[in-house]
Parts: structure tokens; sequence; C-alpha cells
């Protein structure tokens, strides 16, 4: 057996799913839905920048329900890849990084992402209809 | 017939990665604060007509901040795919596209993003 042949470890069909686990792995995805986000931060001032007309299209985008859920997606990501990079710039130090910690640390996440987001859109909400 | 660790013995790291990790990290912690007031500008911005939001790009805070914001967001996203694109993209040649066309592109995107914040600000846009 050539060594490129062996299965790899951990064997994910098989590997009981765990909160860090899941939590590392998200991490990379909402990075990734962020790189995306940015693009349409990008496309959002350039359009202001461009004019009315531009800036309409935009904004007609953001206001429709595809662009609604998109947003929610990319403030999900935003506030979890922001929590759990704090509890990664942690780990940076040497701190927190025995079994207990990382649990705590991240059902912390888990909580601060949900309030965080849902914070925003009710702050978000309450500017909208002001 | 070499055995992998034949073939990498001798040849020494890159010398790169530490500086990869680091500016990753820099970037990181800027962007805390940067993402938090980025956040709380856009809510207070919810409904705005175009306007509105281009008076508030103009001012010099808002453009300062916004391309501090941008120039960390695109480089962050850069490091941070390549690292996933060297983890998942197996394929020699691929995996070299891929990651000169994401340093391209978040290059690009930066640039496209400060240049409509500086038109906003200096006030060469229509």
């Amino acid at each position: 057996m050539r060594s490129a042949d062996r299965p790899l470890s951990p064997h994910l069909q098989i590997y009981r799913w765990q909160l860090t686990s899941v939590l590392s792995i998200l991490h990379r995805a909402a990075g990734v839905a962020l790189s995306a986000g940015a693009i349409l931060l990008v496309w959002w001032l350039v359009a202001a920048a461009s004019g009315p007309g531009a800036y309409d299209g935009v904004a007609d985008f953001l206001g429709s329900w595809f662009g609604l859920v998109l947003l929610f997606g990319w403030t999900l990501s935003l506030f979890y890849h922001l929590c759990n990079g704090i509890r990664h710039l942690v780990w940076d130090t040497g701190h927190g990084l025995d079994l207990r910690s990382t649990y705590v640390g991240g059902w912390l996440v888990v909580g601060g992402t949900g309030v965080l987001t849902l914070i925003a859109w009710i702050a978000g909400i309450f500017s909208w209809a002001s | 017939m070499r055995s992998p660790l034949g073939r990498a013995v001798g040849l020494g790291s890159a010398k790169e990665g530490a500086e990869h990790w680091w500016l990753q990290r820099i970037t990181a912690v800027a962007l805390v604060p940067l993402a938090l007031w980025f956040v709380i500008a856009i809510i207070r911005l919810v409904g705005a007509d175009v306007d509105s939001v281009r008076d508030w790009v103009g001012n010099p805070l808002p453009a300062i901040v916004l391309v501090l914001l941008l120039t960390a967001t695109f480089y962050h996203a850069a490091l941070g795919l390549q690292v996933v694109i060297e983890d998942y993209v197996h394929a020699e040649l691929v995996k070299l596209g891929l990651v000169i066309i994401v340093r391209l592109a978040c290059f690009a995107f930066a640039v496209a993003g400060i240049f409509a914040v500086l038109s906003l600000a200096i006030g060469t846009s229509s």
C-alpha cells in the first residue's frame, strides 16, 4: 500500500461530531463566506461612488429577500468569525488550551454570536423604521 | 522510489511561514475594532438614501477607517483563503493557479473599494 492510499485520520464517516471540531470548520466556512461578503461591500462602495442609478441597483438587491438572507448570513458569519477569532488569539498566547477551556470558550462563542447577531438586527430594524 | 521523508530532507523550509502567520494575526487584531465600527456604522445607515451614504463615506473619519478596513480585510482574506486552498487542493498547478487568482482578486477588490472611498472623500466622482 502506497502511503498516499492510506485512510485519513480522523476518518470523517465514523468520527463523532464534537463542538470543538464543528466550531473549527465553521471558522473556515465563515472566513470564506466573509471573503465573498467583502466583495459585496466593495460593490456597494463603488456603486455609491458611481451615482444614484448604480446605487439603486445595489439597494434594491440588498433589500430583496435574497439580499436580506445574504446580509443575515453575513452578520452571523462576521460575529462568529470575530468571536472565534478572539478565541484563537487567546490560544495564540498559550492560554485556554486545556479541554475544559476549549469547551467553555466554544459555548461562549456560540452564545456571543447569537446575542450579537440578534442585537445587530434589532438595532438595524429600529434604524430602518426611524 | 524515494520515501516522502527522503524527498523532504535537506530542502529546508521556505522561511516564510512565520511571516504569513504573524501578518494573519496582526490583521486579525486590527479587524476586531474595525469590524465592530463597521457594523455599527452600517446599522446607522440602514434605509439611508444614496446622498446620505455618499456624504457619510466622504467624511474624513469614515473614509480613513473604511480604507483601513478594506486594507486589513482583503489582506486577511488573501492569507486565510491561501491556507484553505493549500489544505484542500492537492493538484500542484491548480493550487498554484488558485492562490495566484485569490491574491490578484483580493488586491483588485481592495483597490476598487479604496478608490471608491477616496473618490467620494476627495470629490472626483460624478
